[in-house]
């Protein structure tokens, strides 16, 4: 397994570099001085128990959700709130809802070739071609002229996975892809993830899959109650965990 | 198919089976005659039990006490044809000579009786234009073009001055012409506007928030009664002297301002019902404002608001017909003032049904088509 932690001499791009990010929902403090760098190529592993912050993390990545307090720099672009600056982000990052989020009076080409068409002018038969291309990647092609309805959870989640990619992006985030599927469709969906992260894809995946973890992640952060409690490489977080409450979570998670 | 098998004999053991329904033969139908069939058709649903039975001969009774008459008095008693009135006072049945006799002047009002054909060229291409639009394959950009034309054909027609047709100035336009201008023009201004103001009332800007909500609020406030008034007699207060907007063109910006009002509600309906995903998928593509509302959110919300829109657009054809109180002469103007002559006043209910008819007509259609458009889109909507 390659150590990335320490290779300093070939140090590689920063993708994604959070510093000291804070959010509050109202009197709620979601995230409390969240520092995190992700570099280019990294595959980075999210888990925590439920409200620990870990969706609103990566949501802040591409400004669905606003940050407070902090810096949080993609692509060497620092987030603020200017329009031009978030959409030029969202171009470059990916995402992945637990729920889909298909459109669902699109067929299936609609919805892939939507964004690329209409966000970076790609003429539409070049659209197309790439749409199926990704299509072929994630092993639906068939399903090109169907509407999101008609096909199951997995097939969906492929297919957002696939209009994700479309767009060409540098980074892709993972909200949770598997949570809402029925437990025969995580493996398809899981698949495809690992495909794109051989090949070399930087990705944050917020899941409970511990199993996608330890085949892919170069880290695993721990969440809890909006902080960061732990980050090591799989083997040392599985087998080592250094804090109470991350021993606590994991087995509770892998006791069944 | 790539879908690849690759299950192990532990996950093809653990697949539940699909039940299987014994195929059961037909039962063998005996032959039986039609009497025993309706015989008991109508044991099963009109006196299944005693509360059934009774509500059966209830009904019975009222439509043995109601259709004859009724049929007596609208066709077997009717006078058809007469350009006498006292003939139809002698008959005990309906009057429709009255409708032979006035139906021009209640389909066209005022206009000069020579040039009547104008307006009912006008109303044929309005109504083929329609036509045409209601099938969704003809849904292209060149519709587009064919109303424009539509419009000015008919303004054409309408106004005259050219080609050897004489003006007619627009308050001698009336009737059904009239009723159509007034709704159609409005349905085509206000849903624009009123999806402007129902994704204004849910912008994030203050400012733009609150101007749309103060103007919903305000027009839905008061009736349409007194906006038809302000615009007809308040708001040449304020113009300047000399300057005068005419009547048609206030009537017809007060309808759009009011309906817009209230479609917007519909359309806000919509807007909420859309899952926040859908905008958060959108906002994730990096699509702007513009292209998130028109090309995902919109077309999703409409979809929805299908029913409350249309309920709108049949409640605002039939509003039309208050421009009366500014002195417009709409259908149900027309009809009114076709009993102006004394020796017709007594046979006001036939005149009455006839608008109703024409009325009803276009409701009725417009209730029909929606839930075709509805069914329509459902196929492609479909959701697990």
């Amino acid at each position: 397994m390659a150590e990335p932690m320490q290779a300093p001499q070939t140090q590689p791009e920063v993708a994604i570099d959070l510093d000291k990010v804070n959010k509050w929902y109202g009197t709620f403090h979601v995230l409390r001085d969240v520092s995190l760098t992700i570099r280019r190529g990294e595959r980075i592993v999210v888990c925590g128990p439920s409200g620990s912050g870990k969706s609103t993390m990566i949501r802040c990545v591409n400004a669905l959700e606003e940050h407070q307090q902090g810096r949080i720099v993609v692509n060497g672009t620092e987030l603020t709130r200017d329009v031009r600056t978030v959409e030029r982000i969202r171009r470059d990052v990916g995402m992945v809802f637990q729920q889909f989020n298909l459109f669902p009076h699109l067929s299936v080409l609609d919805n892939l070739i939507l964004a690329p068409t209409w966000v970076k002018r790609v003429p539409k038969k070049q659209a197309i071609a790439t749409a199926m291309e990704y299509l072929e990647r994630v092993h639906i092609p068939e399903q090109a002229n169907k509407y999101p309805g008609q096909l199951s959870g997995g097939q969906q989640q492929r297919v957002a996975i696939a209009r994700a990619l479309c767009l060409k992006p540098e980074i892709m985030l993972f909200d949770e892809p598997t949570s809402a599927l029925d437990p025969e469709m995580i493996k398809e969906v899981l698949d495809v993830m690992v495909e794109l992260a051989r090949a070399g894809m930087t990705m944050i995946c917020v899941t409970h899959e511990m199993g996608f973890a330890k085949t892919v992640a170069d880290t695993v952060v721990f969440m809890d109650q909006g902080q960061i409690v732990e980050m090591a490489p799989p083997q040392t977080f599985f087998t080592a965990p250094k804090s109470d409450r991350t021993q606590k979570f994991l087995s509770q998670i892998l006791k069944h | 198919m790539t879908r690849r098998f690759e299950e192990t004999p532990e996950e093809i053991f653990a697949r539940e089976e699909e039940p299987v329904e014994p195929h059961l033969a037909p039962p063998a139908h005996p032959a039986v005659g039609l009497h025993t069939l309706i015989g008991g058709w109508a044991r099963q649903n009109l006196f299944s039990s005693i509360p059934n039975t009774l509500l059966t001969l209830l009904c019975a009774w009222i439509l043995w006490e109601a259709v004859p008459p009724l049929l007596q008095w609208a066709w077997f008693g009717a006078v058809w044809r007469t350009s006498d009135p006292t003939v139809c006072r002698e008959a005990e049945g309906a009057c429709w000579a009255l409708i032979t006799e006035k139906h021009r002047f209640i389909l066209f009002g005022l206009y000069p009786w020579g040039e009547q054909w104008r307006p009912l060229v006008a109303i044929m291409l309005f109504i083929i234009a329609l036509v045409t639009t209601c099938y969704p394959g003809f849904w292209r950009p060149w519709l587009l073009g064919l109303w424009t034309a539509v419009f000015a054909l008919c303004a054409l027609l309408m106004w005259g001055g050219v080609l050897g047709m004489t003006f007619v100035p627009n308050d001698q336009w009336g009737g059904l012409p009239l009723t159509l201008i007034l709704s159609v023009v409005g349905m085509v201004c206000s849903f624009p506007l009123a999806i402007l103001l129902a994704l204004g009332r849910r912008s994030e800007l203050p400012a733009i928030r609150s101007v749309c909500v103060a103007f919903i609020e305000f027009v839905r406030g008061v009736p349409l009664v007194s906006v038809l008034f302000m615009a007809s007699v308040m708001f040449p207060l304020f113009l300047p002297e000399g300057v005068t907007i005419d009547k048609l063109l206030r009537a017809q910006v007060g309808i759009i301002l009011f309906t817009a009002a209230y479609l917007a509600e519909a359309v806000r309906g919509g807007l909420q019902a859309v899952p926040r995903g859908q905008y958060e998928a959108a906002d994730a593509l990096g699509l702007g404002y513009w292209r998130k509302m028109g090309l995902i959110i919109l077309p999703q919300a409409l979809k929805i608001s299908i029913p409350p829109l249309v309920n709108q657009f049949i409640s605002m054809f039939k509003d039309t017909s208050l421009v009366i109180i500014i002195g417009l002469f709409d259908l149900l103007t027309t009809a009114k003032t076709a009993l102006a002559d004394p020796q017709w006043r007594p046979f006001f209910v036939e005149s009455y049904v006839f608008v109703a008819m024409i009325y009803w007509g276009f409701c009725f259609f417009m209730s029909r088509y929606s839930q075709f458009i509805e069914r329509r889109m459902e196929t492609g909507h479909r959701r697990t």
